[in-house]
């Protein structure tokens, strides 16, 4: 069961932080700072649905966070619906998406599979910005009078940082889910060895497709929930193809294929780029850090933290997923 | 209908560069099956290559094209042994990362030295001009160097004894290491030359557009459509696939906004991946 897990236990009492401790001293700018923690989280743990369970390199997971951006402020501004309905139409829209999408690009493999999906998030990109509804390439802008249905714009804003602190958690709780259940065993299967999986009867192609969806679903709906808060969205910064390699670096930092290296990568990534980017000396440099470190990774400890914890602590492996 | 005719030939003329980008990332996708994320980078490196060079000699850009390829192969042979060679036998996502990796850190020194504001190159061959339309001069050397560089890296995989080597690598590695060939010193230089290969296309480039240190990244998406297009490994194919890019371009900028030839290039992309995943020139094998 699920709620014996300690990881589930943990994913709770870290959302129940998130939430208290802002809250509690009134604290804005911590709660802004978390906000952006808690986005790179659910991207991270989402991406690692693909890259880490399945092993399938997606360097565009950013198009679900943007077009669920695009589509649910569409639906909460210009159509004036219910920002949590709006929200998870976006995120069933945009895992539909996925789904044609994937049943066509999942048939590649490797290096081709990840090139195709470049090519998706730049044809994306390029048709949100001539598509007239969404304003093109000035995007959408969200005006004072949508957030009175919340009560105002400032309990709007806890609002939806509560909302997306809920997000993150679920998140992490549908990586735990998948990861000990017989469909992520399948994955698994996928990732080691494709034929092999195929001929033990794992129906690749089905699974794929339905992983690819499903890792699409909570970041359209954080997408919706983000830029909601943030008052406006452009193809630009919805569509940001270096947030989404972030997204990789994030995973592996962490430990690709775990539930909380995962969250562990997305969360101190974060907090080392804004620690880099306010800082005077070094805010030139941050790119050149994170690619060092990146580097430093991939060469040295392909299993990120999580992983160097298991060798260090042989047992971790059991309890820490 | 001329006005057409005038696109096309202009897109032609740009096209030949596009393939001489793609043909680096071709060479060392085919050769060694490592996708260069590195490359958009480099070409960006190539532009403000030739910018500081020009600014230095005021000689006819083309001929520094030549220093900027020799560049080319140094750091070609650092980028290989600092973040390649150590991944080249680990599953794809290894090298992917590792030379995205040396791409933010290029990026990220180029920002911090230049900004991210353009620059150009202010280099101009008098144009050819045909009734009501001008050919720039600059358009027609940029192409010709390319399909002569193009060439010469043809001449050197068939007619050389390094490039015989290169080719048999890419065939098949335990064979060609059995033939007495020393497979890390052919990697390293295949990963080389298509190092210089890109920075040979950025040099050219810069010669015909404004440029930033991150103009870069759209030749490298330009480069993945024009390398699956051709096929992986075929560097003549390659510059082939470019020119047919660079034609489409001219032929249906005059139809419709500008803005909206990516959505037709990635949207060919992704199609052409799906469906003819060993690109177009494959060959029907038994």
């Amino acid at each position: 069961m699920i709620f014996r897990h300690p990881v589930f236990w943990l994913t709770l009492t870290f959302a129940g932080l998130m939430i208290a401790v802002p809250w509690r001293g009134n604290n804005v700018s911590m709660r802004e700072d978390l906000i952006l923690v808690a986005i790179a989280i659910i991207l991270a743990s989402n991406l690692n649905l693909m890259i880490g369970y399945t092993g399938y390199v997606n360097f565009g997971h950013i198009v679900f966070y943007g077009l669920g951006g695009y589509i649910g402020l569409y639906l909460a501004t210009v159509r004036g619906w219910n920002l949590v309905l709006s929200a998870l139409l976006a995120g069933l829209a945009v895992s539909l998406c996925a789904l044609l999408f994937g049943l066509g690009i999942l048939r590649l493999r490797g290096a081709y599979f990840a090139l195709a999906t470049i090519g998706i998030l730049v044809a994306v990109q390029s048709f949100v910005s001539n598509f007239d509804p969404w304003g093109r390439s000035t995007g959408l802008y969200v005006s004072f009078d949508a957030y009175q249905p919340l009560g105002g714009a400032r309990r709007a804003l806890w609002i939806t940082y509560f909302l997306v602190i809920g997000v993150m958690a679920l998140s992490m709780i549908l990586s735990l889910v998948i990861k000990t259940s017989k469909f992520g065993l399948g994955l698994f299967a996928i990732r080691e060895d494709e034929d092999a999986a195929v001929v033990l009867g794992v129906n690749a192609t089905v699974y794929k497709a339905i992983i690819y969806s499903v890792s699409a679903f909570l970041p359209a709906v954080a997408g919706t929930l983000m830029f909601y808060k943030n008052g406006m969205i452009d193809p630009s910064i919805a569509f940001e193809f270096m947030l989404s390699l972030e997204g990789i670096v994030m995973l592996m930092l962490g430990g690709k294929g775990t539930v909380v290296g995962a969250a562990l990568g997305g969360g101190l990534y974060e907090k080392l780029r804004s620690f880099l980017l306010t800082s005077p000396k070094l805010s030139n440099f941050h790119l050149v850090i994170a690619g060092a470190l990146l580097l430093l990774v991939v060469l040295f400890a392909p299993g990120g933290l999580i992983g160097w914890l298991y060798r260090l602590v042989p047992r971790s492996e059991k309890v820490i997923e | 209908m001329s006005g057409i005719l005038a696109s096309m030939i202009d897109g032609l003329l740009i096209g030949a560069v596009y393939g001489l980008a793609a043909m680096g990332l071709s060479l060392i996708w085919g050769v060694m099956d490592v996708i260069n994320l590195t490359h958009g980078a480099v070409i960006a490196l190539g532009m403000f290559g030739m910018y500081l060079l020009f600014a230095a000699f005021p000689i006819n850009a083309y001929l520094l094209l030549l220093p900027i390829i020799a560049a080319g192969l140094v750091l070609g042979l650092i980028i290989y042994w600092t973040s390649v060679h150590w991944v080249i036998d680990r599953p794809q996502l290894a090298s992917l990362l590792s030379t995205f990796a040396v791409n933010m850190i290029i990026i990220g020194i180029g920002t911090a030295i230049w900004s991210t504001s353009p620059y150009n190159v202010n280099f101009v061959i008098r144009g050819i001009t045909i009734g009501a339309y001008t050919f720039t001069g600059n358009h027609i050397a940029a192409s010709v160097a390319a399909v002569l560089i193009a060439l010469a890296l043809e001449l050197f995989l068939y007619r050389t004894r390094p490039g015989k080597a290169i080719r048999a690598v890419a065939d098949n590695r335990e064979a060609a290491e059995l033939m007495g060939i020393s497979s890390t010193m052919v990697l390293a230089l295949a990963f080389a030359i298509g190092i210089a290969l890109a920075a040979a296309s950025g040099a050219l480039v810069s010669t015909l557009f404004p440029f930033t240190i991150l103009s870069g990244a759209g030749y490298q998406m330009k480069s993945f459509v024009v390398t699956v297009l051709a096929g992986l490994g075929k560097p003549l194919g390659a510059l082939v696939a470019g020119i047919l890019l660079g034609l489409l371009e001219g032929a249906v900028t005059p139809f419709i906004a500008v803005s909206w030839i990516p959505l037709i290039e990635f949207g060919l992309f992704v199609v052409v991946l799906v469906a003819f995943p060993k690109g177009l020139f494959a060959r029907a094998t038994a």
